[in-house]
């Protein structure tokens, strides 16, 4: 590893000498080990790797690399070879030596492992042609495949910490803010106030010390933007943080990061550490006047605690209660001294912006919304994984060009966008540009980035109450409209996905959600309700369905279906009887076989069996 | 996800004894934190990931050598997800909550795992061998509905692949135990 690093221009002697000896490097190897490629085998195809890569003797001829996540969590475990750019997917160890063989070998693609183009089913053996990520502009998410998170020298061959010698060089603090507020940077944690205006309110402040936060407590489920950033590319946050904190005027740092992240936290660690070492953080940085540290301090599992009031009381060691706002942190944050938190996207948004300037960011995006955001596209969509778009793009490009549409021929129903808090749009609307004004405007939030796509076997009702029975466990307590409004809305829906609700607990809901978001202090009861607000705009004749016909159209809401064998399909081949947890099912074998609704528990373990589709769910009146 | 690899299990045999061992253990957890108020949140954290739940004593212990009132410990293990009061199983099985496995069938993976134990969400089955936890999401939305069992993943999970993953880990036991 690269030394200690007292200077700009020893920095620049830093990259330029690794690149001197990387020159010779030949084929890249890079195995994505994010959470859905680990969870899918990456590690075990590493380590077949590496074994491999010794075992043929291949040190000299191949760089091997594990490395945050590339995006496409759809094809895991993702193998990538450099510099011909080919993605491999589904990778197993014993497909390790062929790989080896042949394409680092004879450079030959083998077709089994490429990609197959939906529309042509053509193989697409190089990234950039793939649908997936021809249609992104990954400026942040695009590192993470040439970076190993472990190795400081990797992210120097980037270009890394050389915004941070530019800035200390050749800016001062007032500069520094300028180019941020020219650029349009609005924050990425959900609320999108602009990155520029909080720290010039917080270095205008008159408090001693300052301190800055980054916010690397993702919540909502199903998002892991932050997760892939602070896993992928440590470095990058660290930078960007140290540039805030000079501009600021900080001199002591925090990474507020979920404990449920354990290999985010261990990354980030040991990222602080090497910098500390190369003389990135600490005192004097690169030899100038400016000192800085960063400590990693770990959340414990509360959503309420990405509120940045919340996160402050956190940090200071209680629990994660909101402050009524103003004062904001940017005036009076941790231990009373002003404090800026930015989220991790943000923070890591930050370097690019110094290296490309203001100007090149601003041209990115939307008239009000500027840069790319990350999303973390899920749920009933062909391709899952991590997507990086300008602002502006319209959810039918992030769902159709990206992510491929929906699986099994279905349709397309709503996406739910910004999280727990956020709301449901529906499928009418899918030429929304997404940005803050547009998504507030259609009664939803940008959040953080989470997008869950949803289709014709969603229920909005069901996904209503998921959201707010989520809401409801995490509501901290402290106002009685966000902790009891939560819970009488999560009843009444439970009242209508039973069967019990009435069209006057409509008007209630309605009357209930904006009580809830009018009355609540923090950001989570001020939205707390969207779920149930968006859905009875875009969806009410679901919820009218469960209420006046006791139907669930979408097949889900359990007390209102049933599961039924439709006899001229039934071959009699016993495979549901067999898988029956509840015995419900009866029938001799090769004979049409009955379910009994009294004692079916409607797991859904026949229809998935069932060779023939003879079983069916059916809601709503008719025998 | 789960901490049971560092979970230390010593049978019970002297109260006395372990009430020391355990107050030794603390100590020294308190001290990598400078006896630091501020840094609560992580000393519970390192205690659970020693002792592998926050035990009541173990809680009025910290409160003692922290000169605050057990209120203050209590109020903040409670508020974070994160901290078990209750002894953990011997096996953990988490099943993810997250969106994406919600509409992928995730409640029905949950409620065959609550079927097949006999326990809810949040319990250890009577003879400690597994416990029962839900977790927010894990942020592998592609294989949902997703299980993790003692940390491993289990992706792409049915309500009828969870009798069969059970069947296994029982099998498995009985060859430790054998």
């Amino acid at each position: 590893m690269t030394g200690r690093i007292s200077s700009p221009d020893e920095l620049k002697q830093a990259r330029t000498s690794l690149e001197q000896a990387r020159e010779s490097a030949r084929d890249i190897i890079t195995v994505c080990t994010g959470p859905g490629c680990v969870a899918s085998g990456a590690g075990e195809v590493a380590d077949a790797f590496r074994a491999q890569i010794k075992e043929q003797g291949l040190e000299d001829r191949v760089t091997f690399r594990c490395t945050g996540c590339h995006g496409f969590c759809a094809l895991a475990p993702v193998v990538t070879i450099d510099p011909a750019g080919i993605c491999y997917g589904g990778v197993k160890p014993a497909d390790v030596p062929t790989i080896l063989e042949r394409t680092v070998g004879a450079g030959e693609i083998i077709d089994r492992l490429v990609y197959t183009h939906p529309d042509t089913g053509q193989p697409v053996p190089y990234e950039k042609d793939i649908p997936f990520y021809k249609h992104q502009d990954r400026l942040l998410l695009e590192e993470n495949r040439r970076i190993d998170p472990e190795s400081i020298d990797d992210f120097f061959v980037l270009g890394g910490y050389e915004a941070l010698a530019r800035v200390l060089t050749d800016m001062d603090p007032e500069a520094v803010v300028q180019e941020i507020l020219d650029s349009g940077l609005r924050g990425r944690g959900g609320a999108g106030f602009p990155t520029g205006r909080k720290w010039s309110i917080c270095r205008q402040n008159p408090g001693e010390p300052k301190y800055i936060v980054c916010n690397a407590d993702e919540g909502d489920p199903g998002a892991f933007m932050d997760r892939g950033i602070l896993e992928g590319n440590p470095h990058r946050v660290i930078e960007g943080m140290c540039i805030g904190a000079y501009a600021i005027g900080a001199s002591e740092g925090f990474v507020y990061v979920r404990h449920e992240y354990p290999i985010a936290v261990r990354n980030i660690t040991r990222a602080v550490e090497q910098a500390r070492e190369a003389g990135l953080l600490g005192e004097g940085i690169l030899g100038s006047g400016f000192a800085f540290d960063l400590k990693v301090v770990m959340g414990a599992g509360a959503f309420v605690c990405g509120e940045e009031t919340a996160l402050i009381a956190s940090l200071e060691g209680r629990t994660g209660e909101p402050k009524q706002r103003p004062p904001f942190p940017a005036q009076s944050g941790y231990r009373n001294k002003p404090t800026v938190i930015n989220n991790v996207e943000t923070w890591a948004s930050v370097p690019h912006i110094i290296t490309r300037g203001a100007g090149w960011f601003s041209s990115i995006g939307s008239e009000g919304s500027k840069g790319t955001k990350i999303f973390s596209l899920v749920g009933k969509v062909e391709n899952t994984g991590l997507v990086e778009v300008p602002m502006g793009t319209t959810i039918r490009q992030l769902v159709y060009d990206i992510g491929g549409g929906i699986p099994n021929g279905k349709e397309f129903k709503g996406i739910q966008t910004g999280g727990p808090a956020g709301g449901c749009l529906p499928a009418e609307l899918m030429d929304l540009p997404i940005d803050f004004e547009a998504l507030a405007e259609a009664g939803t939030i940008m959040g953080s980035g989470g997008m869950i796509v949803m289709d014709e076997s969603t229920c909005m009702v069901d996904i209503a109450r998921y959201f707010t029975r989520f809401l409801e466990q995490e509501s901290c307590g402290k106002c009685y409209s966000c902790r009891k409004g939560t819970q009488r809305m999560r009843e009444i829906l439970d009242d209508i996905c039973e069967g019990r609700g009435t069209l006057e607990q409509l008007e209630l809901l309605e009357e209930l959600g904006h009580t809830v978001n009018e009355a609540s202090m923090c950001g989570l009861g001020q939205n707390a309700a969207n779920p149930v607000l968006s859905t009875l705009r875009y969806f009410r004749d679901e919820y009218e369905a469960h209420i006046t016909e006791r139907r669930c159209p979408a097949g889900v809401c359990t007390t209102l279906i049933r599961y039924q064998i439709q006899e001229s399909l039934c071959d009699g081949c016993h495979a549901c009887f067999k898988v029956c947890p509840a015995d419900a099912i009866s029938g001799e074998k090769d004979a049409v076989h009955v379910i009994d609704p009294d004692v079916c528990i409607k797991c859904g373990a026949c229809l998935e069996v069932c060779p023939q589709g003879a079983i069916s769910v059916v809601s709503g009146g008719g025998e | 996800m789960s901490s049971a690899s560092s979970t230390d299990r010593t049978a019970v045999s002297n109260p006395a004894a372990d009430i020391e061992d355990m107050k030794a253990k603390v100590d020294a957890v308190l001290e990598d934190h400078r006896h630091d108020r501020g840094e609560l949140i992580a000393i519970l954290l390192d205690t659970q990931d020693i002792l592998g739940y926050l035990p009541v004593p173990a809680m009025k212990y910290i409160a003692e050598r922290l000169n605050i009132p057990p209120i203050d410990i209590f109020g903040t293990a409670t508020f974070y997800r994160s901290f078990k009061l209750n002894p953990p199983g011997r096996h953990t099985c988490t099943i993810c909550m997250g969106t994406a496995c919600h509409v992928r069938g995730g409640p029905q993976v949950l409620k065959e795992f609550e079927r097949q134990l006999g326990i809810c969400a949040g319990q250890t089955t009577p003879d400690r061998e597994y416990e029962l936890e839900t977790v927010a999401c894990v942020g592998a939305c592609a294989m949902g509905p997703l299980v993790l069992i003692d940390g491993e993943y289990h992706g792409n999970m049915s309500s009828r692949k969870v009798p069969r993953l059970l069947r296994r880990l029982d099998r498995e036991r009985a060859e430790e135990t054998q």
